[in-house]
C-alpha cells in the first residue's frame, strides 16, 4: 500500500507545481513529475513479489513473470512523455525569446 | 557554444564508440532481452550528444546535418510503416503487422521474424529523432544568448 | 471490406513521411499528396457507408484464434465511427484545398502538410482503434500535432495560446493515462468490449474511473469546466487549422472518446447522463454568454464552438438519460439523432466560418470587427458564404443548423426537460444576435479607414467555401428519413443498443 501512497503524493507534488508555479520551466518540470508518477503507478499494476522479467525461457514458469502489458504500455507513455516534454521545451524558449522572460504574468497578449 | 578542455576531449573519444556498440548490442538483442529499439537507441544518441558537448565547436557545422538527420528519421518511420504493410500482402489474408518471416529458434540471434529489423528501424528513428532534439534546442539556447 | 479498415490509418501515416522525405525535392509535392489522401479517405468513407452494414472488427497481428479472449489490437467499425470518419474525411479535405493557397506565407510551408496528414492519421486511429491504450496513443499523435500547428506561425499569442494548450492537453492526458492503468488494474483487459464484458466490479471503480476519463476527455473536447484553452487555442491558429480544431479536432479526440466510453464501455448511469446534460447545458449558456462581448472575429467564433458542443452533448445527454430511467426509447433515438445531426452541421458551418475569418485575414491583415467594414462588395464571395454559415449557425429555417437544433429542442420538450429547451432557445437567440453583430461589423459597416494591401483571395480558398456553403444546404437533407437512415441512423442505433457493440467485437 505504501508504494501507492508515495505515488500518489509525487502526483500530487507535480499538480502542486503546475499550479503555484510561475515560471514555465517549473510548471513544465511539475508535468514531467505527474507523468512520472503515472508511470510508476502503471508499472506497480503489473508487478508480482518475486516475479521474473517477462522473458521467454525454459528456467522459469509463465505464472511467476511479471505483467509484460504494463511495461510496453509506460514504454510508450515514456515515448510520448519525450515528445511533449521537448516540444514543451522548445515552446518555453521560443517564448523566452519573444518576451524577454519565463514569467508566466509577463506572457499575457491574450485575454478575455 | 565552446567546447571542453583536451582532458574531456581525449576521454569523449575514447568513451564515445563504446557507448555506441553498446547502443548497437541492445538494438540487436533487442528481441531476446530487455532493451530493444528505443531503448538502444537512446544509448546511441547519447553518444553523439556526448561528442556535441565535449566539442561545442563542431555545432556550426552540425546544423547543416540536421536536414540529414530529418531524413534519416522520416526514412526509419517510412521503412517502419511499409514493412508493417508488407504483412498486408506475404501473409495472404490481409493482416496489418503480421510476422511474415521464418520465426527461427528461440534465444538465437536470427529469430523471431521480423521483429528484429523493426527494431534496428526503431532505433535508427529513435536515435536520429532523440541527437535532432538536442541540436535544435542547442542551437535554440545559442541565438536566445545572442 | 475488412481487409480495408487499416488503410485509415496507413494512407495518411505513409504520405505524412513521404511527404517529410520527397517534399524538399519536389515544390507543391505535400499539397498534392496531402488532397489526394484525403480524396482517398472520403471515397473509402463513403464506400463503407453505402455497402457495409453492422459492426465491422479487424484484427491486427495475425495472431491465432483464442476464443473470446481478444489478445490483438482490435480496429472496430459501426456507425458511429463511419459518421466520425465522414466528417474527419470532407472537412480535412475542403481544409486542405483551402491551406493549399493560404499557407505561402509561411517559411516551412511543407512541415504544414507533413503536419496535417499526421493530424487526420491520430484522428483516424482514434475513430477506428477498439482498445483504449490505442485510443491514447492516437490521440497524442493527434494532439500534439495540432500544439505545433496552433504555433505554427511562430508569433507571440500563437506561442502562448500553444504553451497553454499543451499544459491542459498534457494535464489531460496523463489523466486519462491513469484512467487506463485503473481500468487494466480492475478488469486486466484493454479492449472496449471485453472490458464492458468484464466491468460490474464495484460501484466506486467505476465512478472514480469515470470521473478521470470525464476530466481527461472533457479537457480535450473543452465542455464547460474545461474550456479555457479552447478560445485562445482555436482563434490563434492558423485559419485552416482553426477549422480543423474546432470542426473536427474536438469531436474526434473528445466527444466521439466520451460518447464511445460512456455507451459502449461503462453501463450506462444515472448521475453520468445527468452531469453530461447540466455540463452540456452550461457550455451552451456560457459560451453563448461569453461571445457576445468579443471583438476578435476569431475568437467569438471559438466561444460560439464552446456553445455549439453544448448542443450536441444535451441532445445526447437527454438521451442517455431517458434511456437509464426507462423513458420512451423513441425519444431518447429522437434525442440522440439530433446532438449526432448537429455534431455533423457544426463542422461544417463552424469550418466555413473559421475559413471566412481566415480569408477576410487573409485579404485585409486584420480580424478585429472594429477596424473591418464594408467587405461585402470587395469580397462577394467571402460575404455570402458567411451569410449562409451565419444563418446556419442561428438556426434560420432553410439551413441545417435549424433542424438540428429544432430536433433537439422538440426532444428536450417531450422528454419534459422545460428548463433544457428553454435555454437552447435563448441561447439560439443570443447566437442570432452575436452573428448580426459580425455580419455589420465585417461585410456591411462603413469602413473606418481604407485598406493597405489589400489581397484577392485565390481560387481554391473561394472553391472549398463555395462546397462548404452548398454543404450547409445540402445537410438539411438529412432530415428526410431515406437519407438519414443511410448516414445518421446507423450511428444511433450504435449509441442505443449498447451491449450490441461488445457482442458484435467479442461475438
Amino acid at each position: 500500500m505504501i508504494p501507492f501512497i508515495l505515488c500518489l503524493i509525487l502526483f500530487l507534488i507535480g499538480l502542486y507545481g503546475i499550479i503555484t508555479q510561475k515560471n514555465l520551466i517549473k510548471i513544465i518540470l511539475g508535468l514531467a513529475i505527474m507523468e512520472y508518477s503515472v508511470n510508476l503507478f502503471l508499472i506497480m499494476i503489473g508487478y508480482i513479489d518475486g516475479g521474473t522479467a517477462p522473458i521467454f525461457s525454459e528456467k522459469f514458469h509463465i505464472s511467476s513473470y511479471v505483467d509484460p502489458l504494463p511495461q510496453a504500455m509506460i514504454l510508450t507513455a515514456i515515448v510520448i512523455g519525450l515528445a511533449t516534454t521537448a516540444l514543451l521545451l522548445a515552446m518555453a524558449i521560443r517564448l523566452y525569446r519573444k518576451y524577454g522572460s519565463f514569467d508566466i504574468r509577463k506572457i499575457n497578449s491574450l485575454k478575455g | 557554444m565552446k567546447g571542453m578542455t583536451i582532458i574531456v576531449k581525449k576521454v569523449t573519444q575514447f568513451i564515445a564508440p563504446i557507448i555506441f556498440i553498446f547502443g548497437l548490442y541492445i538494438v540487436f538483442y533487442g528481441h531476446l532481452s530487455p532493451g530493444g529499439g528505443f531503448a538502444g537507441g537512446v544509448i546511441m544518441a547519447s553518444s553523439f550528444i556526448l561528442q556535441i558537448l565535449a566539442n561545442g565547436e563542431i555545432l556550426d557545422k552540425l546544423r547543416q546535418e540536421e536536414s540529414g538527420l530529418e531524413f534519416l528519421e522520416s526514412g526509419a518511420i517510412l521503412g517502419f510503416i511499409i514493412i508493417a504493410a508488407l504483412g498486408l500482402i506475404l501473409s495472404g489474408s490481409f493482416v496489418f503487422f503480421s510476422n511474415f518471416l521464418h520465426n527461427g529458434v528461440i534465444g538465437r540471434l536470427l529469430s523471431a521474424g521480423i521483429i528484429p529489423i523493426e527494431n534496428i528501424i526503431v532505433g535508427t528513428e529513435v536515435c536520429a529523432a532523440i541527437t535532432t532534439i538536442f541540436i535544435a534546442l542547442v542551437v535554440y539556447k545559442d541565438e536566445v544568448a545572442l | 471490406m475488412n481487409a480495408l479498415i487499416p488503410l485509415y490509418v496507413i494512407v495518411p501515416l505513409a504520405s505524412a513521411f513521404i511527404m517529410a522525405i520527397l517534399g524538399r525535392l519536389i515544390k507543391n509535392f505535400g499539397k498534392a499528396v496531402l488532397i489526394l489522401e484525403l480524396l482517398f479517405l472520403t471515397c473509402l468513407t463513403f464506400s463503407f457507408i453505402l455497402n457495409s452494414q453492422g459492426t465491422l472488427v479487424y484484427k491486427v497481428g495475425g495472431f491465432p484464434d483464442t476464443g473470446d479472449i481478444p489478445i490483438a489490437i482490435y480496429m472496430v467499425i459501426d456507425g458511429l465511427s463511419k459518421l466520425l470518419l465522414l466528417i474527419i474525411s470532407v472537412v480535412g479535405l475542403l481544409t486542405a484545398l483551402f491551406s493549399s493557397s493560404y499557407t505561402r506565407e509561411y517559411t516551412a510551408e511543407r512541415k504544414f502538410y507533413v503536419l496535417f496528414s499526421l493530424m487526420i492519421a491520430g484522428m483516424n486511429g482514434i475513430v477506428i482503434s477498439g482498445d483504449i491504450f490505442n485510443i491514447y496513443v492516437f490521440l497524442e499523435i493527434a494532439a500534439i500535432s495540432s500544439y505545433i500547428l496552433v504555433a505554427f506561425g511562430v508569433e507571440k499569442h500563437q506561442l502562448e495560446a500553444s504553451f497553454k494548450y499543451q499544459v491542459l492537453g498534457c494535464l489531460a492526458s496523463l489523466m486519462i493515462l491513469l484512467a487506463i492503468g485503473f481500468i487494466y488494474w480492475g478488469t486486466g483487459t484493454l479492449n472496449i468490449a471485453d472490458i464492458s464484458r468484464q466491468l460490474p466490479y464495484s460501484a466506486h471503480f467505476v465512478k472514480f474511473v469515470s470521473i478521470l476519463f470525464l476530466v481527461g476527455f472533457g479537457l480535450k473536447a473543452a465542455i464547460f469546466p474545461f474550456h479555457s484553452w479552447l478560445p485562445d487555442a482555436h482563434s490563434s491558429a492558423p485559419s485552416p487549422i482553426s477549422a480543423m480544431l474546432s470542426g473536427v479536432l474536438i469531436k474526434a479526440i473528445g466527444i466521439y472518446v466520451l460518447f464511445r466510453i460512456f455507451f459502449s464501455m461503462f453501463a450506462l448511469s444515472y448521475q453520468m447522463s445527468v452531469t453530461f446534460t447540466v455540463l452540456g447545458t452550461l457550455s451552451m449558456v456560457i459560451g453563448g454568454l461569453m461571445a457576445i462581448g468579443q471583438w476578435d472575429f476569431k475568437r467569438l467564433l471559438a466561444f460560439h464552438s464552446i456553445s455549439q458542443m453544448g448542443y450536441v452533448i444535451v441532445g445526447v445527454g437527454i438521451g442517455m438519460i431517458l434511456l437509464t430511467t426507462g423513458g420512451s426509447k423513441t425519444i431518447a433515438a429522437f434525442s440522440i439523432f439530433g446532438g449526432l445531426f448537429h455534431m455533423v452541421n457544426h463542422s461544417v458551418f463552424k469550418g466555413l466560418l473559421f475559413l471566412n475569418a481566415g480569408s477576410v485575414e487573409y485579404a485585409t491583415g486584420t480580424r478585429d470587427l472594429r477596424k473591418l467594414g464594408g467587405l461585402a462588395e470587395k469580397m462577394p464571395i467571402t460575404a455570402s458564404t458567411s451569410m449562409v454559415a451565419s444563418f446556419a449557425i442561428s438556426g434560420i429555417p432553410p439551413f441545417n443548423g435549424f433542424f438540428s437544433k429544432l430536433i433537439i429542442i422538440v426532444a428536450a420538450v417531450s422528454a419534459q426537460y422545460y428548463w433544457v429547451a428553454l435555454f437552447a432557445v435563448i441561447v439560439s437567440i443570443i447566437t442570432i444576435s452575436s452573428f448580426m453583430k459580425v455580419q455589420k461589423y465585417v461585410f456591411f459597416n462603413t469602413p473606418k479607414r481604407s485598406y493597405k494591401n489589400f489581397r484577392a483571395i485565390p481560387l481554391p480558398m473561394k472553391f472549398s467555401m463555395i462546397i462548404m456553403a452548398l454543404l450547409c444546404l445540402l445537410l438539411s437533407m438529412l432530415v428526410l428519413s431515406p437519407i438519414r437512415d443511410i448516414f445518421i441512423t446507423p450511428a444511433v442505433d450504435a449509441l442505443i443498443n449498447t451491449l450490441q457493440y461488445s457482442a458484435a467485437v467479442i461475438g
